[in-house]
C-alpha cells in the first residue's frame, strides 16, 4: 500500500516538475502517465476532471490531481497526488527566490524557456487531438465543439460560461429525450 | 512571524477558495492582498508572475509558494502552498463522492454527453493562446499586412521546433513529453530562442 502511494506521489510530482505554463500544459503529461502508462483513468474521464476543475475553485492541475488520486486510493490518494504535483514547485521556487534573485536576466535560461515554449506548443496540440478524438463522438458533439471554439476565438469569454451553457445544454437534450419517449409510449 | 503565518494561511485559504478558472485567476487575490498587509509589497507581484509562469508547476502555486516565501522565508512558502491547496482538496472531494453516487443518473451523464466538446473547445483555444503567445506575433501582420510581414509574423525557428516535435511525436508515440522538453530546453539554447 506504502509502495502505492510512493508511485502516486512520484508520478505527480514528475508532472508537476514537467509542466511549463499551468494547467493546460499538463494535460499532455498526464495522457502519457496517467491514462497510456498506469490506466489510472480513460480519456473521457480525464476530460470531466478537467471541466469540473475548471469551474470549481482553486488552481486547475490541483484540482485534477485531487481527482485522479480520490478515484484510485480514496481521501489519502487525493491529498499525496495533490501534494506530489506541488512538491517540485515549492522547492524550485522557494530555492529561486532565495538564491537566484536575477534568475530571468540570464541568457541561459530565457533560450531554454524559448526552446521550450515551442515544444510545449506541439506537445498541446498533440493533446487537443487526443482530446477531441474521446470527446466528439457524434454530429451534436461536433456542433457544440466547433461553435464553442469559434466563440472562444473571437470572444474572450470565461470558461465558467463555457461550462454552464455545455451543461445546460446537455440537460436540455436530456429531458426532450425523456419527454420523446413518454410521449412514444402514450401513443 | 506568528501573525503573519496565521495570515497567510487565512489569505491564502480564501484565495484557494474563491479564485475560480486557473492559476491566472489568484493574481487579483495577490494584489488585494499586497494592499492590505505590509508583507507583501505591489511592486514584486510582476516578478513573481513571471516566476510563476515560466517554472515548472502550475502557476497559482508558483506565485502562492513566492509570496509566502517573500513573507516569511521557508515556513511562509511551505504554509501558503497549503492553505492554497485545502479548500480545492476539499471541494473536489465532495463533488468526486457526488459524480460516483449519481455515475448512473441520466442527467449527470446528459450533461457531460455536451460538457466533453466544450471542454475539448476551451483546451484548443488554450493551445492556440499559447501558439500565439510563443510562436507568432499578429501585431506585426495587423499593422501592414502584406506577404512579407505575413512571414515576419513567424518566430521561425521557433515555429520549426514545434512543427519537428509535432511530427516526432505523431510518428513515435513511445517518445516520452519529458524527452522533448528536455531537448526543447537544449535545442532553445543552442539555437538562442
Amino acid at each position: 500500500m506504502l509502495k502505492n502511494y510512493l508511485r502516486l506521489f512520484l508520478t505527480f510530482a514528475r508532472i508537476g516538475g514537467f509542466t511549463f505554463g499551468g494547467g493546460y500544459a499538463m494535460l499532455p503529461l498526464l495522457q502519457r502517465e496517467v491514462v497510456e502508462k498506469y490506466g489510472w483513468t480513460t480519456e473521457e474521464e480525464l476530460m470531466d476532471y478537467y471541466a469540473v476543475g475548471q469551474c470549481t475553485p482553486g488552481v486547475i492541475a490541483v484540482n485534477v490531481a485531487t481527482f485522479i488520486g480520490q478515484k484510485l486510493y480514496g481521501v489519502p490518494g487525493g491529498i499525496v497526488a495533490t501534494l506530489g504535483v506541488v512538491a517540485p514547485s515549492v522547492v524550485l521556487i522557494t530555492l529561486i527566490a532565495a538564491l537566484i534573485s536575477n534568475f530571468f536576466e540570464n541568457e541561459y535560461v530565457t533560450h531554454a524557456l524559448g526552446g521550450i515554449r515551442a515544444v510545449v506548443c506541439a506537445l498541446i496540440a498533440q493533446a487537443v487531438i487526443k482530446m477531441t478524438k474521446a470527446g466528439v463522438k457524434d454530429w451534436v458533439g461536433a456542433v457544440v465543439f466547433v461553435v464553442t471554439l469559434a466563440i472562444l476565438l473571437v470572444f474572450s469569454i470565461s470558461p465558467i460560461i463555457v461550462v454552464a451553457c455545455a451543461i445546460a445544454l446537455g440537460l436540455i437534450i436530456e429531458a426532450a429525450k425523456g419527454y420523446a419517449v413518454r410521449k412514444g409510449a402514450r401513443k | 512571524m506568528l501573525t503573519t503565518l496565521l495570515h497567510l494561511i487565512w489569505e491564502f485559504f480564501k484565495t484557494g477558495l474563491f479564485a475560480i478558472g486557473g492559476g491566472l485567476a489568484t493574481v487579483p487575490f495577490i494584489y488585494d492582498i499586497a494592499e492590505r498587509y505590509d508583507w507583501l509589497d505591489v511592486a514584486v507581484i510582476p516578478d513573481m508572475i513571471a516566476v510563476g509562469e515560466s517554472t515548472p508547476g502550475p502557476i497559482g502555486v508558483n506565485i502562492a509558494t513566492y509570496a509566502g516565501y517573500n513573507a516569511a522565508g521557508v515556513p511562509g512558502a511551505m504554509i501558503a502552498t497549503l492553505a492554497l491547496i485545502t479548500p480545492s482538496i476539499i471541494v473536489i472531494m465532495i463533488v468526486a463522492k457526488f459524480l460516483q453516487k449519481f455515475a448512473q443518473n441520466r442527467f449527470v451523464n446528459g450533461a457531460f454527453y455536451t460538457l466533453r466538446p466544450a471542454v475539448a473547445a476551451l483546451i484548443a483555444s488554450a493551445a492556440w493562446q499559447v501558439f500565439t503567445a510563443s510562436i507568432i506575433n499578429l501585431e506585426t501582420f495587423t499593422a501592414a499586412p502584406a506577404f512579407s510581414s505575413f512571414l515576419g509574423m513567424f518566430d521561425l525557428p521557433k515555429l520549426i521546433l514545434a512543427v519537428a516535435v509535432f511530427l516526432a511525436g505523431t510518428f513515435w508515440k513511445k517518445i516520452h513529453p519529458i524527452v522533448y522538453i528536455v531537448l526543447g530546453a537544449v535545442v532553445g539554447i543552442i539555437f538562442k530562442m
